[in-house]
């Protein structure tokens, strides 16, 4: 995985309720064996018209974001399916950060092992991103996850907190498997146990 | 002494193997559930990284979303789909992964195949690349979806690694109401909470009416739990739990059998212990409950009408409802019995079980799918099919206009042959109404079961209480 420190780019401004995986990436695009490639399916339905069009009044088919790397949503974003082809498309699509208030459980662990960083805030400090991102390429927002800062266009700072752990392996790059295999000696003992105390598991 | 604890607690002390200073935990995973659809990259990975499955007899393959749903013989048409089911047959075989195949009597819906083969046991930790896992919650086993990264690691390490949640505790009182079922209760949860009120939290379902609730039912309940936002959902098992898994091919036998109940009689959570979050439901004035909108909060009784977007004061919400009524083709106001339906799906790991089935039976034995509406049956397992053709349930659902088809995950999610045209609307049985879910520009109301067959009687939509 790449490593992520800092994030400076256009911020899309999405003001939907509960975007859901359905949304961000429709299951005929789950027929793949790849990671790769979904980018162009990215929220396909909203996107595109039945016959593969673009539909110009969708954000990020607007000149001034088609190369957003941050997104600012509404609440309870990424609801759903666990499809880890949510954030391969938006990754895909070269989309680095989501800012929103919340955001679903299994969408935000999964974001982590792709390199993307999901921001939840309070209100108040998504309704100022969503304005500085309504103003289009003019308006680049700078995240930078060494010091939890988010700088607005206008000189505004907002601090974000992030799991400790989770922030590492994000700066870092590393790989959880890699990881969690050097505690190999921990799992065989945990095991040695379960196969006394519950063999039947 | 230790503290009172919650089974969520418990569950998850017994499967810590290592904590970190910041309070990130390794935990164990008993058991891998694994489908076509989130697991090929997963498999790549450990390929790519020469690794092995680290317990291939704690791990189970299912394929269930891209199967067909009738002529199953003929084999997958779709090239896509039949790639996937393929890849995921040549990985389970590569790696030593037991392999359920389509045309094999167990096969299903993975979340109801786990189960019934007595993998799924009381007091484990489970996980699938499947947010639907929440289901196996009912049999008081710690159980959430997972994405494809962790399902690679799950498969490497048979760990996982994960901060504890909050505990919340759902308390349903009351005696059900006759036609009201385990569909309409955590349909009530939902929409009091919302689709992002469980986030943060495992939510563990007790009271009079969870206890009172089949095996089945709790399954429902414990299934639409991610819906509402939680990592998993939790009952504790019982007597009936012990029945369920008595003699099932993978459950524990003999001295083992009672070591394991006296295990799990451990289990229910301790007098006194803390809860971070309480919720109280009366279940004994619940009506029956449908979705009028787009996500699964959007539940009213059928006695009620179409909400109105004039009403709504805050701006993000009004939007929400205005997008949602567009979408689904409904003006405000409409009283929802006035809702006419192009099809009906009963099934999927929400309400593709026996009891289901049966109850559907029971409803339109001696009467006829409405003209205009094409009707479904998906079995949840071929077990599911084979006990309920043994009832001759297939037969009364095929006399009265039903189509009987093959298991699978079917029209809930819509991958196979199995969708909704665009503007067709659905009474479904399933978890979600997002916005295409059951095929691009397909409208989906969920309701019970029940409610899905009257409605599929009737040509629109019934309080299924005084539907005659």
């Amino acid at each position: 995985m790449d490593k992520f420190q800092k994030v400076d780019g256009v911020a899309a401004p999405m003001p939907i309720l509960n975007i859901d995986t359905d949304m961000i990436i429709p299951k005929q695009f789950l027929k793949t064996i790849k990671r790769t490639g979904l980018g162009v399916n990215l929220f396909d339905e909203m996107r595109y018209t039945k016959e593969g069009a673009e539909i110009p009044e969708f954000v990020l088919n607007k000149p001034a974001y088609r190369n957003a790397q941050i997104l600012v949503a509404g609440d309870n974003f990424g609801c759903g399916s666990s499809r880890e082809h949510a954030p391969w498309a938006l990754a895909d699509f070269g989309i680095q950060v989501i800012i929103s208030t919340s955001f679903a459980d299994i969408f935000y662990n999964n974001c982590f092992k792709n390199g993307i960083l999901p921001i939840a805030l309070p209100q108040a400090d998504v309704d100022k991103l969503m304005e500085d991102a309504e103003r289009g390429a003019n308006a680049t927002v700078s995240v930078d996850l060494v010091s939890q800062e988010i700088h607005g266009p206008d000189g505004g700072v907002i601090k974000f907190e992030v799991d400790a752990f989770r922030k590492h392996c994000l700066l870092e790059g590393l790989d959880d498997v890699g990881l969690t295999l050097q505690k190999e000696t921990s799992i065989t003992a945990f095991e040695e146990k379960l196969a006394v105390s519950r063999p039947w598991a | 002494m230790t503290a009172p604890r919650t089974i969520y607690d418990k569950i998850w002390d017994a499967h810590v193997v290592d904590q970190q200073e910041d309070g990130t935990c390794l935990l164990y995973i008993d058991r891998h559930l694994v489908h076509e659809v989130t697991s090929p990259q997963a498999f790549e990975g450990l390929r790519m990284a020469g690794r092995t499955v680290r317990a291939p007899q704690k791990t189970l393959a299912v394929a269930d979303h891209n199967v067909p749903t009738e002529g199953r013989i003929r084999g997958i048409e779709d090239p896509e789909s039949r790639l996937q089911v393929e890849t995921l047959e040549a990985n389970a075989k590569e790696f030593g992964v037991e392999y359920l195949d389509m045309l094999d009597i167990r096969q299903g819906v993975v979340h109801i195949v786990g189960p019934e083969q007595g993998f799924t046991l009381p007091g484990t930790t489970i996980v699938c690349g499947d947010s639907h896992t929440s289901t196996h919650g009912a049999f008081g086993s710690l159980a959430h979806g997972i994405g494809t990264s962790e399902v690679e690691h799950v498969l490497s390490t048979q760990t996982l690694i994960q901060t504890k949640a909050k505990n919340m505790l759902i308390q349903v009182d009351g005696k059900l109401p006759d036609h009201v079922t385990a569909k309409d209760i955590i349909l009530a949860i939902i929409g009091k909470i919302g689709t992002a009120g469980g986030t943060g939290y495992v939510m563990e379902y007790a009271g009079e009416a969870i206890r009172a609730l089949s095996i089945e039912g709790r399954m429902t309940v414990c299934n639409m739990s991610i819906e509402g936002g939680a990592r998993a959902g939790l009952i504790a098992p019982d007597e009936k739990t012990f029945d369920y898994f008595k003699g099932r091919p993978r459950s524990p036998k003999g001295a083992e059998w009672d070591k394991a109940v006296a295990y799990w009689s451990t289990l229910p959570s301790d007098e006194g212990a803390h809860y971070d979050k309480i919720i109280k439901l009366d279940a004994s004035n619940l009506p029956p409950l449908i979705t009028w909108g787009t996500s699964p909060e959007n539940v009213i009784s059928i006695e009620d009408c179409v909400p109105d977007p004039a009403d709504i004061k805050d701006a993000a919400k009004k939007a929400a409802v205005e997008r949602s009524l567009a979408y689904m083709g409904l003006e405000p106001n409409t009283p929802m019995t006035e809702i006419k339906i192009d099809r009906a799906f009963i099934g999927s790991c929400t309400n593709g079980r026996i009891e289901d089935l049966r109850e559907v039976a029971k409803l339109v034995k001696g009467r006829k799918v409405s003209a205009h509406v094409s009707a479904m049956v998906v079995p949840g397992s071929g077990l599911v099919k084979e006990q309920a053709e043994k009832e001759g349930l297939d037969k009364i659902l095929i006399e009265a206009g039903f189509d009987w088809r093959e298991p699978g995950c079917s029209m809930c999610l819509a991958m196979n042959a199995d969708k909704l045209a665009e503007g067709e609307r659905c009474a479904s049985t399933s978890n979600r109404n997002f916005e295409g879910r059951q095929g691009r520009g397909g409208r989906t109301h969920l309701v019970s079961p029940e409610m899905a067959a009257a409605a599929a009687i009737a040509g629109h939509f019934v309080d299924v209480r005084t539907f005659d």
